[in-house]
């Protein structure tokens, strides 16, 4: 039984990671119209600079949560920095931008195995955070619950940014209908970059915050970003809602395909998003791929 | 063609046929085979990606499928013949199953659905063990002998590949030369109006695929022959991305473009292995070059460059040869 | 029995209705013009006819045979050939590459994977002529990025003849062109011959009422005022339409 419920947590919590990685992904396809190729060595980077923010360089050493959102902020500026010198110079061109974003992973993904290493770094679990909470027979690791709670405040906060404040209003009209938003004044290619240091912050935060569960370790990027392509295609570009339930579903199939039918994981877990794309290919909530 | 063209067709054929014996360390040999099979692969990724402007990132599964059907055959102990016939098989029905899912749509559509096919393919082949031994691999032992003729040594495996490298550029020339190439074509620049002249977009697309996909399993056959083993790294989306950066670099919808571009990518992967092990990296910046700045790929990008000088070239950056086709076959 | 049959054609996106219930029949023949102001739906209709776009209600006769639901890569076979608004033509071709590939588009050839398709000579020659009916025939072996604006309508008017259509739709043919590029285009169509059904969208109606017999002024998706040239341009409500009183 506990089994089971342990699985269930571990779904929800992977869930929660899911979502962190893949809201920014979801936005930046919503609104630039491409996937970007990028976001699981973003991930993977945050990890590493996150981890090392907590292990400690060069004589500094921060606490876990004050270590996770400068690596977000690093990784937010590194990914800046990327839409404004790269990107830019390809406007609307979608297929060069999606490649950009391919060779920027690769060299992402090899500077990171230049200067970690080839060994898994494993990230303790923040001390306050280390034990169990029992509810009747059931074991509840802390930190996942953890994990559960910053995503749906996260989940919370990005809907608030959306629904409420101006800026979410213009990237929703950008997302929407881009011409008309530049029509009415809005400096899309402003938008641009502010969502995709936002993703990219989004991406590095998960990844860290991940690092106790997962571990930091080169690859890690490949595995994350397909799973990030799985939860948009299921849940639409662009939206938030999408990359909620979409990042539950795929957290499930992923824990319990992984449990119960380890060879045949990858299998179970891209099956409905192949579904998907033959019946709906704007996925369960989100608008048309073009 | 003009007289100069043929002579340098010729010029370049007699090279070819002749490479073993000026060329003569075997190490040099085996890059050569290896440029010519990659030629091959980069050939069928080039027929979509230049001819039907539909870029795939997931053609290393295609690849691999062959690859694995192959060394999975021969390890459980079937002939050369039958195995590569039924690779071939087992390869074109994996392509038409690939292509009725990819052109569900067209544009970044079918880059997504192609690069999430090719990552549950390398899920399979890492995951799968009872089948592909997962990381460890399969091991193929020998090769086959056509004729009675032995492959075994460089020299002899190096005329085989060329053998098929050049049936398979007479073939590729003549497609794109024909009816059905010209379509092709014209459904990469404009879907609708191809429509509209009474073309089935669609069918047209799934048979290019499906032409793409032989040469593709062609190559991975040669592949696994040559390293005489088959692992997941062939069909990570490293490999797939590494094709379709020998098609961009050398120059989309050229024929002489893939093969140069193969030439370029396998060349530098061979010498920079040798002295870094960050391949990976320059992969990345390679590739994040050639498309900001010479999309068309090095083929006319040199040409350009020869007949206007560096700064006229730099400065006049036509949009990218990749093709915008945003939409789907009505 | 007519060339062309709409009957109770009706088209939604959403909440907005596009097309509502046009009827039209065109004769033999005939020399038909579509006028009405910005969005009234001319080019959806025309759509609708081609089946680019599947009507929600009513159905398409194509002398006589419904092809309501046949689709829009089949029409061209049975007759049907038109032309757009905005030019969407193979801009990396030349002239005779972008006619060749209209005629290829109704030969079973187009199938074919082997055959060289410049040594095609019956395609090719047949692409020449079609390309001298539009008075292009000196410049027919140039790349389309060096024609002018003009050349490319006359282009477009000679990909739309090559494939013998038995009905020409016509999407704005004047659409952008100078005083005497208008000249060249008119005289190329006055010389159709009358075995060829011509619908036309114009807006500019100046050059157009010279062309048309019948008229069909649409507003808002439908159909307010049909009839000879005369009428329509006598009638209250065309005037109403165009200038809201």
């Amino acid at each position: 039984m506990n089994f089971w419920i342990l699985l269930t947590v571990n779904s929800i919590t992977f869930g929660g990671l899911l979502f962190l990685l893949s809201a920014g992904f979801s936005l930046i396809f919503g609104l630039m119209r491409i996937p970007n190729l990028t976001h699981g060595s973003l991930f993977m980077l945050g990890a590493y600079v996150g981890a090392t923010f907590i292990i400690g360089f060069i004589g500094l050493k921060f606490d876990f949560w004050i270590a996770a959102i400068l690596a977000a902020l690093v990784v937010a500026a590194f990914g800046a920095l990327c839409e404004r010198l790269l990107l830019r110079r390809l406007p609307g061109d979608q297929l060069a931008q999606v490649l950009v974003t391919l060779g920027i992973s690769f060299m992402v993904a090899d500077f990171c195995l230049m200067v970690w290493g080839g060994d898994p770094i494993s990230v303790a679990t923040p001390q306050h955070l280390g034990g169990f909470i029992r509810y009747g027979i059931a074991v509840f690791p802390l930190y996942r619950l953890a994990i559960i709670g910053i995503a749906a405040l996260v989940a919370i906060c990005l809907w608030l940014l959306l629904e409420r404040t101006r800026l979410g209003a213009m990237i929703r009209a950008g997302v929407d209908d881009p011409e008309m938003a530049r029509v009415v004044g809005i400096r899309v290619s402003q938008l641009f970059t502010i969502v995709f240091a936002l993703g990219s912050a989004l991406a590095a935060f998960a990844g860290i915050i991940g690092g106790p569960i997962l571990s930091v370790y080169p690859g890690l990027d490949q595995d994350m970003l397909p799973l990030a392509l799985v939860v948009v295609i299921l849940g639409g570009t662009g939206s938030l809602l999408g990359s909620f339930v979409g990042s539950l579903i795929v957290g499930f199939l992923y824990n319990f395909g992984q449990a119960l039918l380890p060879e045949l994981a990858y299998f179970i877990l891209f099956l409905p998003m192949l579904l998907v794309l033959v019946v709906r290919p704007q996925g369960l909530f989100g608008r048309q791929l073009q | 063609m003009s007289t100069r063209a043929t002579i340098a067709l010729g010029v370049a054929l007699l090279a070819l046929v002749t490479l073993p014996y000026w060329l003569t360390q075997i190490y040099y040999v085996n890059v050569a085979s290896q440029i010519l099979f990659y030629a091959i692969f980069a050939l069928g990724v080039n027929l979509l990606l230049g001819y039907a402007g539909l870029v795939s990132l997931g053609h290393a599964g295609l690849f691999g499928i062959a690859s694995y059907a192959t060394a999975y055959l021969l390890a459980a102990g079937f002939g050369h013949t039958l195995s590569i016939v039924a690779a071939l098989i087992i390869g074109l029905f994996s392509t038409a199953i690939f292509a009725a899912l990819s052109l569900r749509t067209a544009g970044i559509g079918f880059i997504m659905i192609t690069l999430a096919l090719g990552e549950i393919l390398w899920g399979l082949a890492y995951r799968w063990i009872s089948i592909t031994n997962g990381d460890n691999g399969i091991s193929v032992h020998g090769r086959p002998q056509p004729f009675g003729l032995s492959l075994a040594s460089a020299n002899s495996f190096y005329y085989a590949t060329l053998f098929v490298f050049l049936l398979c550029v007479i073939v590729v020339t003549i497609f794109v030369r024909s009816p059905f190439g010209a379509a092709l074509k014209g459904t990469r620049d404009q879907p609708r109006r191809m429509t509209a002249l009474g073309y089935h977009v669609w069918m047209i697309r799934f048979w290019a695929c499906m032409f793409s996909g032989l040469l593709t399993c062609i190559a991975g056959i040669l592949f696994v022959y040559y390293t005489q083993f088959i692992s997941p790294q062939t069909v990570a989306l490293t490999s797939s991305a590494e094709v379709v950066l020998m098609v961009i670099s050398g120059g989309p919808a050229t024929l002489l473009g893939p093969i140069v571009g193969a030439g370029l990518v396998v060349v530098v992967k061979s010498v920079v292995s040798g002295f870094i092990e960050r391949w990976n990296f320059l992969l990345g910046a390679i590739f994040v070059a050639i498309v900001i700045l010479m999309p068309e790929g090095l083929v006319p990008g040199t040409v350009r460059l020869w007949k206007l000088g560096w700064r006229k070239t730099m400065a006049r950056r036509r949009p990218a040869v990749i093709a915008k086709t945003g939409e789907p076959a009505p | 029995m007519t060339a062309l049959t709409v009957s109770g054609l009706r088209k939604s996106f959403g909440g907005l209705h596009v097309t509502k219930g046009v009827n039209l029949n065109v004769e033999p023949g005939e020399r038909r013009l579509i006028i009405g102001p910005n969005g009234a739906g001319k080019t959806t209709l025309f759509n609708l006819i081609t089946g680019e776009l599947t009507p929600d209600d009513g159905s398409v006769k194509l002398f006589g045979e419904d092809i309501t639901h046949t689709p829009a890569r089949r029409r061209p076979h049975l007759g049907m050939a038109r032309t757009y608004q905005i030019i969407t033509l193979f801009a990396r071709d030349t002239i005779m590459r972008n006619v060749t590939l209209a005629l290829l588009g109704l030969s079973k050839s187009r199938w074919n994977p082997l055959m060289d398709l410049a040594r095609q000579h019956h395609l090719t020659d047949a692409a020449r002529q079609a390309i001298e009916r539009v008075g292009l025939g000196h410049i027919a072996d140039r790349p389309l990025a060096q024609t002018s604006y003009g050349e490319r309508r006359r282009v477009e008017i000679a990909m739309a003849l090559a494939q013998n259509p038995k009905v020409l739709l016509l999407d704005e043919p004047y659409a952008g062109l100078s005083i005497d590029e208008r000249r060249d285009v008119h005289d190329t169509l006055l010389a159709i011959p009358r075995d060829v059904t011509i619908v036309m969208i114009e807006h500019n109606m100046d050059v157009a009422l010279d062309f048309a017999e019948r008229i069909t002024l649409l507003h808002f998706g439908e159909v307010i005022v049909e009839g000879t040239r005369a009428e329509v341009v006598a009638d209250p409500r065309t005037r109403e339409v165009y200038l809201g009183h």
